[in-house]
Parts: C-alpha cells; structure tokens; sequence
C-alpha cells in the first residue's frame, strides 16, 4: 500500500534517541543518517543546515516537528528520508512550534520521485498524537510499525 | 483562483502545504488551483492571488498584488481553514 513510504527510510537511516546540544547537531544527525542509507553525500548535510541559515526556522512546521531538507543537487544520490528522535529537544527558533524532538531529513533529485512518500508522511503527520508516539520508538522495527509499513516491502 | 504554496526549496514543505491546502479547501466549497514551488520561482513569476507560506518566510514574499498567508502549524487544518476562508470568503 505504502510502498513508497517504506522505499524511504531504512534501517541505517532512523536514528533514534539520540542527544543533540543545538538544532545544528540535529540536522547533522539527520544528515548523518542520510548519508549512512548511501541516500546524499555529506555535503547534504551542510546544505540542509544553509537552508535554515539563509531562510529561519520555517522547516519546523508542525509542533516538535522538523523537515530538514536542500534543493535537490549531485549530492543527492537516489531520494530518501531519515529520521531523528532527540532524547531531549532542542531550540530551532520556531515561535510556534519549538522545542524540536523530531527530524525528518528529505533528499530529493527533482520534484516528484519523493511526493508520494512525503505525502504519505503527512498523512500521518496529521495524526495529533504522531510525533509524540515516535518519541516511544525504541527500534526500527517499532518504527515501522508506527508508520504501519509492511515489513515484506522494507526487506523486499 | 490561484495559490501558491511557498516553501524555501519546493520539494518539502510547501508539498505538504499543498496536500493540507487542497483538503481544507474542498471541506471549505472553494474552488482553487494550488501549486507548490519554490520562492525564488514564486517571486519571479508572482503568478497567483494567494502566497500560502509558513511563518518566517512571509517576509521575503511581501510587497506585489499578491495576498501573503503564512502558516504556524502546516498540519493543523483548522488554523488553515481560518486563515483561507478569512482570506478568500
């Protein structure tokens, strides 16, 4: 059903718990994850922290909630997501949203490869309680489920 | 009708703007084409009655025809719904 959601995390990219001091480190982590599923170059990840750089804080869109993302660029080498979960939140600035638990990072190598996923994101972003029920995730396995993601489709 | 839904690179937020715009719209009876894209392109071709943006980046949306709506909270469709209907009813 969701396959395209499953095809864009992986294990290597779902970092959970971690600890980060500023929201910097948060999106090196969520950099970091991208880089380990071979999803972006490193680079990526100092492009996702130029965006917030150059533009504020508007990728905290939701309460608790970042999507950490560039343009899509040679540093992105299939699209793709990772997520972060912080142990304790940290500040990006978000007048309405702060503090920040979770981050997703999106790599993306045009505008519709990655829509899909991302919407099915949103869907579930839309629950009140989601972000909140990822903070309890303890492995992948128990992310997956929350996402309800087949685990057929992510072993494939 | 025309909105764009405005984010800083295109692929990301203003993706899921569009999805929740869409759907709120709808529930709303109001019938309008919503595209999402970039600001550099949304300031060059300023081709839309709405700019729908998430807070932080209505300022560098400012000035032109356009209406600016900036959004705290992208998937909290009541804050949308009143926003839109305030802007568009």
């Amino acid at each position: 059903m969701d396959a395209s959601l499953a095809a864009a995390f992986s294990p290597e990219s779902v970092l959970l718990q971690r600890s980060a001091s500023s929201w910097r480190e948060a999106i090196e982590l969520a950099g970091a994850g991208l880089v380990a599923a071979a999803i972006t170059t490193p680079a990526y990840t100092q492009a996702m922290i130029d965006v917030v750089d150059a533009n504020g804080p508007y990728i905290v869109i939701a309460p608790g909630f970042a999507l950490a993302h560039a343009r899509p660029s040679a540093e992105v080498l299939r699209w793709g997501m990772s997520l972060v979960t912080l142990a304790k939140p940290v500040e990006f600035g978000s007048e309405a949203n702060d503090p920040v638990s979770v981050v997703v990072g999106l790599a993306a190598q045009d505008k519709n490869q990655h829509v899909t996923a991302l919407k099915l994101l949103g869907e579930k972003l839309l629950e009140p309680d989601f972000v909140n029920s990822l903070l309890t995730v303890a492995d992948f396995a128990g992310f997956q489920k929350l996402l309800q993601l087949p685990s057929e489709t992510i072993a494939k | 009708m025309k909105i764009l839904a405005v984010c800083g690179e295109g692929i990301g937020t203003s993706v899921l703007l569009k999805m929740n715009a869409d759907r709120v719209l709808k529930q709303l009876g109001i019938e309008a084409l919503v595209e999402a894209t970039d600001i550099q392109t949304a300031n060059v071709t300023r081709d839309a009655q709405i700019f729908l943006t998430t807070a932080g980046l209505e300022g560098r949306l400012a000035g032109g025809s356009a209406q600016v709506i900036a959004i705290d909270k992208v998937f909290d469709l009541e804050e949308l719904a009143e926003k839109l209907s305030a802007a568009l009813l």
